[in-house]
C-alpha cells in the first residue's frame, strides 16, 4: 500500500514498468506531454534521471527559493546548479549598510556558506556571469564559456543601481550601492579621501551616507526633492529625520539637480544646475534601481519594466521561472526582501510541482537601518480626498505618528521616534480591520486597548498570527512556539531556528520582548531594551528625570514614586538606582553597599575561585622604587600567588583572600598607594606615553598631563568604566584614540578625542576639539565626564552613549555653551569632593568590617556533607 | 533532634545583604531580607560553586556574582530556566539573635 509520497512514486513506476520495456523512455515520453512526474524521488538507481534546475543570480531571492525547495521532499527530483556574477556565496545584501558603518563584518552577513551548497549537492559557479540563454536547446552559457543545460531555469538577477547619465558619471570613484564590491570601493575611498557626496536622499542613500560618515568622511547628501525619503515619509517625519541626521553631522543639499561630475580620471567634485559645485573624492549614486532584465530580454522572454511573471512566478516560457527584484508581477516591481521571500515560497512550490500556492502581491513597510533612528512607514500615507488623518506630534521628545484612515480602515502609517506599534498598525492595515470601535485611542498604540498598560503588552497582546518579522514572514505564534518547544534562550537561537530578526534586524526589539516574556527571568536582556529592567516599565531616562524633578533621594522613594513591581528591585536595577542617586545627589545620598556588585562592595575583582585581585593606582603609569617595594612587600606578606603587569599600566596581585583585603590595604596605604578602581564602573586608568620628557618625537609632557588628569578624575563613579590616555604625539603610543577620553598632543596644543573603546567592539574616538593649554584639557575633560555621568544610562559606555545622543549634542553642550560647560565642571568638582576618599583607607580603618569578617563557629566542624 | 546554635546578632547582617559563616566543613551564607527574614544556605552556587554570599539580594532570592544565576533562598533552588539546588538550613531569629540548626537537614541532603 502506498503510505507516503515515496512509495506512491514507486507504485506508479512499478505499474508503468509493467507495461513498458523501459521506465526511462516512458517517463521521457510522458514528460514531453507535460505530465508532472515525480520520478527520481529517493530512488538511488534512478539518480541519472534527475532533472536539471539552473539558477541564474546567486542572490537573496534566488537562493531563498532553493532553500524553500529543499525543505520539500519533492526537491529530490533536481540536480541544481547556481551561477552568480559575484565572487561570494549568498549573503545578506540588506546588511551591507551595517557593514559599511562598521557594525558588522562581511563574514557576519554570509547567509549560505560554500559548505551549504556542498552539503545540499548544489554546484556553485561563483564569479560566473551568464551571458546567454538558449531557449531552444535549453542551455545557458557563461562569459567564460561554461555551458549547462536545464529542464527548469530560474532567473533571479536582481536589479542594478541607476546611474544618472550626466557627463562624468563614468569617472573612477562614481559608484552605486548594491554589492560587496561597492562597499569595498567606499571603504577604500574613506581611507584616501575626506569628502563624499551621496546623490539621493532615499533609504539607500541615507544608509550609505551614514556609513561613510561613521567611517570618518564628510558627507553631503544631494536630493532632488525638498523632502527626504519622499516615497516613505510625509513632511513632518522627513523634517525630523533630517534634523536628527544633521545633528549627527550629515550635510544636506536639497532640491539640487546634478548636471555634471567633475574630474579627469577620478572624480573631484559635483556640479549642479544652478552652477554651484562641491568637492568630492567619492560619489555614490542612490537614485533608484532598475530591474536587471538584460539577459531575459536578450533571450526573448517577455519583459516590460521587469520580467513578466504570473501568480506562480512563471514567465512566458513555461520552463523558465523568475523571482526577486528583476520581476514585474501584477504591474509591480518590488525592492524589499519581504515580498521576494513570499515569491520564493510560491516559486519553490511550483518547481516542486506541488501545484498549489499563488503569489498575489504584497503590501510593504519600510524601516531605516541607521543606528539610533526609529522610523516606520507603510501603505499610502499621503491623504487624498475622502481620507481622514490622525496625527500625534511631540517635537520635544522626537515623536511623531500619522495614520491615514479611509472607511474606518488604516490605509497608511508613518511613525518616527517610537515605532513599537508599527507592526500592529501594519497588521490592521493588511487585514483591513475596521477600527471604529477603538478609533479614539488608536493613535496611542495598542497598549491603550486593554487594561494591561505596559509597553511590552503591545506585542504580547497581538494575536499569534501577527507578523513579527516582516522580512521572513514569521508570525508571533511561530516564535513563541519555537522558544517553548526548542528551549531557546537567546536572540541568536531564535534567529537560527525561526529566521525571525535575521535579515534586516529591525524587529529585534519585538523578538526580544517575546523572548523575555516567554522565558521570563532566564533571558538576559540586552541593554538596548527600553524599560530599565523587568521590575519597571520606566526607561532609564524617565528614572533619571524623576529623580531630579521630584528630588527623590532614596531607592525606596524612586521605587514607590514610579510604581516598581518588586519591593526591593533586582540585581539589575539596584546598582542602577544606586548610581543615579549618587550622581544626582553627591554628598547627600548615602551609598548603599548592598546594591553594588560585589567587586565594588569589596573594592576588588572577584575571581572564579572566589578570591580577589588587588590593583593599586599608579597615576599616569608612573611609580617610584618605594611604591614597587611596598607592592613586593605586601605580596610576600600575604602570600599573593601571582603578580602581573596589566594592560592599564599598573600592577595586579591575584588570588587574595577576602579577609586579607583590609590588612593588605593598610600596608599599601601606608606607602601612599590608593585603590585603582580596577573593579568598578568608575574612572579606571589614565595611560600615558613617555612624551617630550624623553621621547625624541614628543611634543608635550604627556606623562605629566596624564598624572594631572588622573588626579582630577580618580574616584569618580560612572555609568560604566571610563578610561583615559595621553599620547605625546600622533604616533599615539598610549592608544588615546580608543579611550573614553583621549588626548593626542601636537606641536600647537592638544587634540581632545572622545567616545572610544577597545573591547569586543572597538570604536575609534571622535575628535571633540583642539585646545592650546593643559588647563583647558583638564576643564574639557571634567565637563565631558560630568555630562556623561548625568546623561548616560547605567552600563552604557561613552561610545554607545555618544552614538545615541550624537556628537553634535556633545559639541553643543561643551563647545558652544560656555556657561554650561563651566557649570558642568563645577558639578564635577563638587561630586569629586565626596568621591575622592580612598575606599581602602576607610576600610582599613574599619568601615564595613563585617563585609570582610566571616563568622567562625567551632561547633560547626562536626557538620559533614555528602556521603 | 539537633540543637539550635547562636550565630550572630541580626543587626550584624546588612539588610538585603549577607554574612559568611565559616565552618570546617563548609561556608554557610546568612541572608537578611528587607522584612528581616533570615535565610541560611550553603555558600556555593549550584552552577559552579560561586560564593552566593557575595551576590546581590532581592526579595527572597539572590543573584550569584559569577554568572548571574538566581537562587531562591527559601528552597535553595535555582530559578527560571536554570536547574540545580544548594542546601538550605533551618534558621530563626530570637530576641535579635540568629539561631541556626544543622545536622538533620544536612544529613537529609
Ligand atoms: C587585569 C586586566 C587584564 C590584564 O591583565 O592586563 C583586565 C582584566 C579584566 N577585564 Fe579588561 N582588563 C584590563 C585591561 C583592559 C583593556 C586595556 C586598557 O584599559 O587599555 C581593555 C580594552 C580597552 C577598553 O576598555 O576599552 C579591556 C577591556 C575589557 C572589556 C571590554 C570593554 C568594552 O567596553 O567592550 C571588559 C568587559 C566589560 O567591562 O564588560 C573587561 C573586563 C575585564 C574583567 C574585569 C572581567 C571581569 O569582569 O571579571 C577582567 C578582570 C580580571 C580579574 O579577575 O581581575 N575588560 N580591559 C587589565 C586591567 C587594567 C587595569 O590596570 O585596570
Ligand atoms: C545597501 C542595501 C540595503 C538594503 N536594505 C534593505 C532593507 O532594509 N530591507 C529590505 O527589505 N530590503 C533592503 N534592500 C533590498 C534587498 O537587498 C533586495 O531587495 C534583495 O537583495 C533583492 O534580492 P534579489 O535576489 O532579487 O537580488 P540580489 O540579491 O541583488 O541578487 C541578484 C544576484 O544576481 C547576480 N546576477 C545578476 N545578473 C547575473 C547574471 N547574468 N549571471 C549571474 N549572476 C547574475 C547579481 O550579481 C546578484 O548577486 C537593501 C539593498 C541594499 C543594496
Ligand atoms: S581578555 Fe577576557 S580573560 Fe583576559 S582578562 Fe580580559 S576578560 Fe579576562
Ligand atoms: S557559579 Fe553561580 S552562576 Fe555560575
Amino acid at each position: 500500500m502506498p503510505v507516503n509520497g515515496k512509495s506512491l512514486v514507486f507504485d506508479f513506476i512499478d505499474k508503468k514498468v509493467a507495461v513498458s520495456p523501459s521506465a526511462r523512455v516512458l517517463l521521457q515520453i510522458l514528460n514531453i506531454f507535460g505530465a508532472h512526474l515525480k520520478y527520481g524521488v529517493g530512488i538511488q538507481g534512478l539518480a541519472w534521471m534527475k532533472r536539471k534546475l539552473v539558477l541564474v543570480g546567486n542572490g537573496m531571492a534566488g537562493v531563498r527559493t532553493l532553500e524553500e525547495l529543499l525543505k520539500l521532499e519533492e526537491a529530490d527530483v533536481y540536480e541544481i546548479s547556481v551561477f552568480g556574477s559575484e565572487p561570494h556565496p549568498n549573503y545578506n545584501r540588506i546588511m551591507l549598510s551595517p557593514v559599511l558603518a562598521g557594525e558588522k563584518t562581511i563574514d557576519d552577513i554570509v547567509l549560505n556558506s560554500r559548505d551549504w551548497y556542498r552539503e545540499n549537492g548544489i554546484t556553485l559557479y561563483s564569479g560566473e556571469s551568464v551571458v546567454e540563454i538558449d531557449r531552444v536547446r535549453r542551455e545557458v552559457r557563461t562569459e567564460s564559456g561554461i555551458r549547462t543545460s536545464y529542464d527548469r531555469l530560474l532567473i533571479a538577477t536582481g536589479s542594478t543601481p541607476f546611474i544618472i547619465p550626466v557627463p562624468g558619471s563614468d569617472l573612477e570613484g562614481v559608484i552605486g550601492f548594491r554589492d560587496i564590491a561597492d562597499v569595498e570601493t567606499m571603504l577604500d575611498a574613506a581611507h584616501h579621501h575626506t569628502k563624499a557626496v551621496v546623490i539621493g536622499g532615499g533609504l539607500l542613500g541615507l544608509e550609505a551616507a551614514n556609513g561613510l560618515m561613521k567611517r570618518g568622511m564628510e558627507v553631503t547628501v544631494v536630493h532632488l526633492m525638498d523632502r527626504l525619503m519622499e516615497r516613505q515619509l510625509d513632511d513632518p517625519a522627513a523634517a525630523m529625520l533630517k534634523q536628527s541626521l544633521q545633528a549627527a553631522g550629515m550635510k544636506f543639499l536639497m532640491e539640487a539637480q546634478t548636471t555634471e561630475i567633475l574630474g579627469d580620471e577620478r572624480v573631484t567634485g559635483v556640479k549642479f544646475a544652478d552652477g554651484t559645485r562641491i568637492d568630492a573624492g567619492l560619489v555614490v549614486m542612490a537614485v533608484g534601481i532598475r530591474p536587471n532584465i538584460a539577459l531575459a530580454q536578450q533571450a526573448g522572454i517577455y519583459c516590460e519594466r521587469g520580467i513578466l511573471v504570473n501568480d506562480t512566478m512563471q514567465t512566458f516560457d513555461p520552463s523558465i521561472y523568475a523571482v526577486g527584484e528583476c520581476v514585474q508581477h501584477r504591474n509591480t516591481c518590488y525592492g524589499l526582501v519581504a515580498p521576494l521571500f513570499e515569491q520564493a515560497r510560491v516559486c519553490a512550490n511550483h518547481l516542486a510541482q506541488l501545484g498549489y500556492g499563488r503569489y498575489e502581491g504584497s503590501v510593504t513597510s519600510t524601516k531605516l537601518k541607521v543606528t539610533g533612528i526609529d522610523l516606520f512607514s507603510a501603505g499610502e500615507f499621503n491623504q487624498s480626498d475622502g481620507d481622514e488623518t490622525l496625527v500625534l506630534q511631540d517635537a520635544a521628545h522626537g515623536l511623531y505618528r500619522k495614520l491615514v484612515i479611509r472607511d474606518n480602515r488604516i490605509k497608511g502609517a508613518v511613525m518616527y521616534g517610537d515605532t513599537m506599534d508599527g507592526s500592529w498598525y501594519f497588521q490592521l492595515l493588511r487585514d483591513a480591520t475596521d477600527i471604529s470601535a477603538f478609533r479614539k485611542t488608536l493613535l496611542f498604540g495598542q497598549h491603550e486597548l486593554g487594561d494591561a498598560g505596559h509597553g511590552d503588552a503591545r506585542i504580547l497582546s497581538l494575536p499569534d498570527s501577527a507578523e513579527v518579522c516582516g522580512c521572513n514572514g514569521v508570525c508571533k505564534g511561530e516564535v513563541v512556539d519555537a522558544i517553548v518547544k526548542k528551549g531557546l534562550f537567546t536572540l541568536e537561537e531564535v534567529r537560527a531556528h525561526t529566521k525571525a530578526s535575521s535579515s534586516c534586524g529591525s524587529c529585534t526589539g519585538l523578538v526580544e520582548v517575546l523572548l523575555a516574556s516567554t522565558v521570563g527571568e532566564g533571558y538576559a536582556a540586552t541593554p538596548s531594551k527600553k524599560a530599565l529592567c523587568t521590575c519597571t516599565e520606566h526607561s532609564h531616562d524617565e528614572v533619571i528625570d524623576a529623580i531630579r524633578k521630584h528630588r527623590l533621594q532614596s531607592m525606596d522613594a524612586v521605587r514607590s514614586m514610579l510604581a516598581w513591581k518588586t519591593p526591593d528591585g533586582c540585581a539589575s536595577c539596584r546598582p542602577a538606582l544606586n548610581y543615579y542617586l549618587l550622581a544626582a545627589w553627591p554628598g547627600e545620598y548615602r551609598d548603599d553597599a548592598q546594591s553594588r556588585f560585589i567587586n565594588e562592595r569589596a573594592h576588588g575583582n572577584i575571581q572564579k575561585d572566589g578570591s580577589y585581585s588587588v590593583v593599586p593606582r599608579m597615576f599616569g603609569g608612573l611609580c617610584t622604587p618605594d611604591e614597587l617595594r611596598a607592592i613586593a612587600d605586601v605580596a610576600d606578606k600575604f602570600k599573593v600567588p601571582e603578580i602581573k603587569v596589566t594592560g592599564g599600566q599598573r600592577i595586579d596581585m591575584f588570588g587574595v583572600k577576602k579577609e586579607d583585603l583590609p590588612a593588605m590595604w593598610r600596608d599599601l596605604n601606608a606607602a601612599g598607594l590608593v585603590s585603582g578602581h580596577a573593579y568598578g564602573k568608575a574612572m579606571r586608568t589614565c595611560k600615558t606615553c613617555v612624551g617630550s620628557e624623553w621621547c625624541r618625537f614628543g611634543t608635550q609632557d604627556s606623562t605629566g598631563l596624564g598624572v594631572k588628569l588622573e588626579q582630577l578624575t580618580w574616584g569618580s563613579w560612572m555609568p560604566h568604566k571610563f578610561k583615559l590616555a595621553v599620547s605625546g604625539c600622533p604616533r599615539n603610543c598610549a592608544e588615546a584614540t580608543i579611550k573614553d577620553f583621549g588626548v593626542v598632543c601636537v606641536d600647537s596644543g592638544y587634540e581632545l578625542h572622545v567616545g572610544g573603546n577597545g573591547g569586543i567592539k572597538v570604536r575609534v574616538t571622535d575628535l571633540l576639539t583642539k585646545v592650546a593649554s593643559e588647563q583647558e584639557v583638564l576643564e574639557y575633560c571634567a565637563a565631558f565626564i560630568q555630562l556623561y555621568r548625568e546623561e548616560a544610562h547605567y552600563l552604557e559606555r561613552t561610545a554607545p552613549w555618544l552614538e545615541r545622543v550624537g556628537l553634535n549634542h556633545i559639541k553643543q553642550r561643551l563647545l558652544e555653551d560656555e556657561a554650561g560647560r563651566r557649570a558642568l565642571v563645577e558639578r564635577f568638582r563638587t561630586s569629586q569632593h565626596f568621591a575622592q576618599i580612598d575606599p581602602w583607607r576607610e576600610r582599613a580603618e574599619g568601615l564595613e568590617a563585617n563585609e570582610f569578617t566571616p563568622i567562625r563557629l567551632a561547633q560547626f566542624s562536626k557538620v559533614s556533607v555528602g556521603a | 533532634m539537633s540543637e539550635w546554635i547562636k550565630v550572630v546578632e541580626l543587626n550584624q547582617i546588612p539588610v538585603l545583604g549577607a554574612r559568611v559563616v565559616r565552618t570546617e566543613a563548609m561556608d554557610i551564607a546568612l541572608f537578611r531580607g528587607s522584612d528581616d527574614r533570615v535565610f541560611a544556605v550553603r555558600d556555593a552556587c549550584p552552577h559552579k560553586n560561586g560564593p552566593l554570599s557575595q551576590g546581590i539580594m532581592h526579595g527572597h532570592s539572590v543573584t550569584c556574582p559569577l554568572h548571574n544565576w538566581k537562587i531562591d533562598l527559601t528552597s535553595g533552588e535555582a530559578l527560571g530556566p536554570d536547574e540545580g539546588c544548594t542546601n538550605v538550613f533551618p534558621v530563626r531569629v530570637e530576641e535579635g539573635m540568629v539561631l541556626l540548626q544543622l545536622t538533620t537537614n544536612v544529613a537529609a541532603a
